[in-house]
């Protein structure tokens, strides 16, 4: 879990973690004993008519501006350490 | 020594009279934040953006052209939202140094109303939080006693409205984030109804909760802020397309005929501090006898609330957040050799550890094989959350409680104990899972600190939520106390 | 029918197609939807997934969906929903995806695709259409990144209409037929430039084999991002050839992901099935349920061109075409649009056979469709009007439509310059008939003799020294006067 969440936890950060994690998961074990038979689940609070945007473009942002806080840049580029194959999607 | 700032009433009537000017005002407003520094309220000043924008406000009224009620008017933002060509860091190191390209919808209406944000407040990381403790700079302190917490996540914000810096400041509240710092506090805290505010530019925790609210010291004055940032917004797809009704008109302090509800599940004694539950009671007899009518009601599943929201909130939060990864902005971990080290170190160094509590949990919700017990299920129970809420309505007007079952705790008490500082949520959350409107006002004292009574609306009726707080606001002061003066 | 792509084993394929959709702007973001700028210069704060933007629907990239799915026969869903699907990748910039999952706008549907040139036709079926917002491009190559990866996010944000087939196709023919007619769908009604080059067009291919006469279906793998239709054919006969030999090594064959390798003509292992991610979908919280009317779809639906099967009807009907030419002629918007523009000119629906043997042809020969005819359907039909009143021969006139096809020019004005116009001018044809007939006098004999078939042979030869100008009807009536036969 804490890998797919892209975390990294040391030793102690996780037994503490699955200590904290493991008293939550008993508490909102107590929602399996509500009837929810039919119960749809919440979709949104207010219903709404789908909003719906017309189809104009706007102008862009100015590239420097979109790359402004980059942590690493290469002309208009955000640069990134090499993907390995094996993980893409992974 | 500054002295704390006026209501936002006193100001603005100062300024309409010619008896102050707005550069004076925000001047004051500057040197009390100084004086004020130990409660950490602030993360960021901006004091020369904020005098310019001053002196602009008097020229403007010198011409006669006020914008609105706002005009000229020191006020604080949690550092939340985003405003173009300043820093935005949700009190967290993965966003250190990120400075917006764009301006949120709420900062860009109160701009426009000409009120003067004075710099970014603390907050808990990514509004993760009831104490304002999770921060990477460091907890906030409660004016009222310096070493208890102000509440949280908002807490910046309550602090710096209770201690006089700024006469209003905007919050956000996902669980309580607004009502619970505001009743630790003893300020007044408004939660709209969902949609009511565009969350466009608020920084995103829990998608389907989260709602942009203010402080103030009185409802009259909660009233002018909502008035301002409320209204439909096209840039949000969940923001409500009617027109905001405005309240301020709308107070005329009659609550004759009101009829209140009183949940018993929010009224065991076992689960209340008594003082809470005395000046709580004592303020429900106020109303009544100025003519509302009390009337018991019940939310039967009230003691799911916390469970569910926890589920619903955690799951969104570690999807919402996984835009964090050091690519486009923010911090980014040195020496990674590997795209996947890269994120993992990152991430691992930039968030704290109730955020990243809440991601693996959240993760954890909506996993394969665990999504239909855990987020599936939750957002069934919050539809009979809801239902609960609507029979309600339909025989009374408003609902009463206590905002918290107990006044502020230390700082440092419950940071070991995540599942017990998750618990005390237990009267806020429900309003966040059903959308509805609530505020939170002083109401009296128990111990030496401030007590919180919540109000609670059906949807889109925050208007009758202002008018009877503000009718007991003319019926009780507490909400003119004001926290000792530190020399 | 063609051959069973497999003596052994029944081949069983679906197909996913990511199309892109023809909007302005993205599909949640009200960023410019372009092509071939420098990185990055495409962006809005909602494509970078920063801190506090929010997503909204585009509704000109809805009404190109329902576009696609009313003119594939969907059912189209009144209320669909948009869902996160959550991985990590740097061309993805929110850490998910909006697309749809267990709710998408349409559903079942299908396509009847042409499969061979004798006009066999296979009924596809559609399982669903569902919409979702493209990643950018990740470039790993060291030539541009050096030992980095650049990300560029012009491209995220993109509106794409994922369409899944049923596992129908039985052939890697059929499966490159049935990209060629989805296409085309696409194109008619304007939703999609569709172009595979462009990459606007990707497909991914689900393929397993079983015996045949076996109900149940074999393990299946997946090829991804086949980007041609040279190498979606390629690539599955590929793995149908690496399964087979599987399977007849008594092998079990395993769920993965496979690339095709266009080099050594063979399908690798990109990754097993069994560490696929877990996406964790769920509904979007910032975006309500798509909920559609009935009206808005019949409005939706008034504004499509004629579909492909009722125009076929009727020009089958109205014009008296062939079923086959009627339905060659539908497969794309743009022929139909040809032929009926030929069509109307001089009402010769004559000129849908000089479409299909001649231009189409020639088009074909250089891999060309009917855009790329620089001969207008009104000079077509000219031309082919001209033949019918034996102003020029057919000959002469099919001779030309190659080059008029490929280069342009004016028909009949190519005829008057190159002296092309039939020869019917009586004293020239029998001049010609008269020298044809001494020459070959004993062809003449022959004829004389019995021999009916020599006629074609001196008709030939006369054809010949006129250069293929005499018009056919003038010279059988002089040769039949000059051989003395009685009045025809």
């Amino acid at each position: 879990m804490v890998a797919l969440a892209r975390l990294a936890l040391d030793e102690d950060e996780l037994l503490r973690m699955a200590r904290e994690l493991d008293a939550v998961l008993g508490y909102v074990a107590s929602l399996s004993r509500v009837d929810t038979r039919d119960v749809p689940p919440t979709a949104h609070v207010v219903p709404l008519a789908t909003p719906l945007r017309d189809d104009v473009p706007s102008a862009p942002l100015d590239p420097d501006l979109a790359l402004a806080s980059a942590p690493e840049r290469e002309g208009s580029s955000f640069v990134v350490p090499k993907v390995i194959e094996a993980e893409e999607e992974g | 020594m500054a002295a704390p700032l006026g209501t936002l009433r006193e100001c603005r009537e100062a300024l309409a009279a010619g008896a102050t000017s707005s550069s004076a005002l925000v001047e004051q407003s500057l040197a009390r934040a100084e004086a004020c520094a130990h409660l950490r309220a602030f993360v960021r000043l901006r004091a020369d953006a904020a005098r310019a924008e001053a002196r602009e406000s008097d020229r403007r009224r010198a011409r006669g052209e006020v914008r609105s009620p706002l005009d000229g008017i020191p006020i604080a933002v949690k550092d939340i939202l985003v405003r173009a060509g300043e820093e935005t860091t949700c009190a967290s190191k993965i966003l250190e140094g990120f400075v917006s390209p764009y301006t949120s919808t709420v900062m860009e209406r109160l701009e426009a109303a000409g009120a003067i944000s004075i710099g970014a407040t603390n907050m808990d990381e990514f509004a993760m939080g009831s104490s304002t403790e999770h921060s990477v700079y460091g907890p906030s302190r409660n004016p009222w006693d310096l070493a208890r917490t102000p509440g949280g996540s908002s807490g910046g914000s309550a602090a710096a409205v209770a201690a006089g810096i700024v006469p209003a400041a905007i919050g956000t509240d996902t669980g309580g984030s607004i009502r619970q710092p505001a009743s630790f506090c003893g300020v007044v805290g408004l939660k709209p109804t969902y949609g009511r505010v565009s969350r466009y530019g608020l920084v995103a925790f829990a998608s389907s909760l989260d709602q942009i609210g203010c402080f103030a010291r009185s409802a009259e004055d909660v009233a002018v802020v909502q008035d301002v940032i409320a209204g439909h917004d096209p840039r949000d797809s969940t923001s409500i397309p009617e027109p905001a009704p405005r309240c301020s008109n709308a107070l005329d302090g009659d609550v004759a005929g009101l009829v209140i509800g009183l949940p018993r599940e929010y009224y065991e004694p076992a689960g209340i501090e008594p003082g809470v539950l005395a000046a709580v009671r004592e303020a429900t007899a106020a109303l009544e006898r100025a003519g509302a009518k009390l009337r018991e009601v019940s939310l039967p599943h009230s003691e799911h609330a916390v469970a569910t929201y926890y589920l619903i909130a955690t799951a969104e939060a570690s999807s919402n957040l996984a835009r964090y990864d050091g690519v486009r902005y923010g911090h980014r971990a040195q020496g990674a050799h590997s795209l996947s080290e890269m994120y993992r170190k990152t991430r691992s160094e930039g968030f704290g550890p109730e955020v990243k509590r809440r991601i693996v949990l959240g993760t954890y919700v909506l996993s394969a094989g665990y999504y239909d017990a855990y987020y599936r299920k939750a957002q069934q129970v919050r539809t009979l959350i809801r239902r609960d809420f609507e029979a309600a309505f339909r025989g009374c007007d408003l609902i009463a409680t206590p905002t918290m079952p107990e006044t502020a705790f230390r700082i440092g008490e419950r940071t070991e104990d995540p599942l017990r500082m998750y618990l005390s949520d237990v009267y806020t959350v429900s309003a966040n899972l059903a959308g509805l409107p609530g505020v939170s006002l002083p109401c009296g004292f128990a111990s030496g600190l401030p007590v919180g009574l919540q109000l609670l609306a059906s949807p889109l009726d925050e208007a009758r939520l202002l008018r009877a707080a503000d009718a007991y606001q003319r019926l009780a002061a507490h909400h003119l106390a004001r926290p000792p003066e530190r020399g | 029918m063609s051959a069973p792509p497999h003596p052994d084993y029944e081949v069983v394929i679906g197909l996913e197609v990511h199309a892109q959709l023809r909007t302005r702007s993205k599909l949640f973001s009200p960023a410019p939807v372009t092509y071939g700028l420098p990185p990055n210069h495409a962006v809005h704060p909602i494509c970078l997934a920063l801190p506090g933007v929010l997503p909204v629907l585009n509704g000109g990239a809805v009404e190109l969906a329902i576009r696609v799915a009313l003119a594939s026969h969907c059912e189209i869903q009144s209320r669909s929903v948009f869902a996160r699907k959550n991985y990590f990748y740097p061309d993805l910039p929110k850490g998910y995806q909006i697309s749809q999952y267990e709710e998408p706008i349409a559903t079942g549907g299908w396509l009847d695709v042409r499969v061979d040139g004798n006009g066999a036709r296979r009924r596809v079926r559609l399982t669903r259409i569902h919409m979702e917002e493209d990643a950018g491009k990740s470039i790993h190559d060291a030539a541009i990144a050096g030992g980095a990866t650049h990300v560029d996010l012009n491209r995220a944000g993109v509106p794409l209409l994922e369409i899944v087939s049923e596992p129908d196709l039985r052939s890697p023919v059929e499966a490159a037929a049935y990209l060629r007619a989805l296409r085309s769908l696409l194109r008619y009604v304007d939703a999609s430039d569709a172009d595979l080059e462009r990459g606007n067009f990707r497909c991914d291919a689900n393929i397993s084999l079983r015996r045949h006469g076996e109900s149940r279906l074999g393990t299946r793998t997946e090829l991804k991002n086949l980007n041609s239709f040279r190498f979606v054919e390629a690539a599955l006969e590929a793995e149908i050839r690496r399964q087979a030999r599987i399977l007849d090594d008594g092998g079990r064959v395993v769920q993965a992901t496979l690339h095709f390798d266009p080099q050594s003509g063979r399908t690798r292992v990109l990754r097993l099935k069994e560490n696929a991610d877990d996406y964790r979908y769920f509904p979007d919280p910032d975006l309500v349920p798509l909920v559609l009317s009935d009206a808005q779809i019949e409005r939706v639906r008034s504004t499509l061109p004629e579909l492909a099967d009722a125009r076929c009807e009727r020009f089958v009907l109205e014009h008296g075409l062939a079923e086959e030419d009627a339905r060659l002629l539908c497969e794309s918007r743009a022929l139909a649009d040809f032929y009926e523009a030929a069509r109307t000119r001089h009402g010769d629906a004559d000129v849908a056979k000089w479409i299909r043997r001649d231009v189409l042809h020639a088009l074909a020969e250089h891999g060309l469709e009917i855009e790329a005819s620089r001969l207008a359907p009104e000079a077509l039909a000219d031309l082919v009007d001209a033949v019918r009143s034996g102003r020029v021969t057919a000959q002469s006139a099919r001779a030309l439509v190659p080059e008029l096809v490929l280069s342009g020019g004016d028909p009949l004005r190519l005829v008057r310059e190159r002296g092309l116009e039939a020869v019917s001018d009586t004293s020239a044809l029998e001049a010609a008939v008269d020298a044809v007939l001494r020459e070959h006098a004993s062809h003449v004999e022959r004829l004389r003799a019995g021999e009916v078939k020599v006629r074609n042979f001196l008709i030939g030869q006369v054809m010949k020294r006129t250069g293929g100008k005499a018009d056919p009807a003038a010279l059988r009536r002089v040769l039949a006067q000059r051989l003395g036969e009685g009045a025809s």
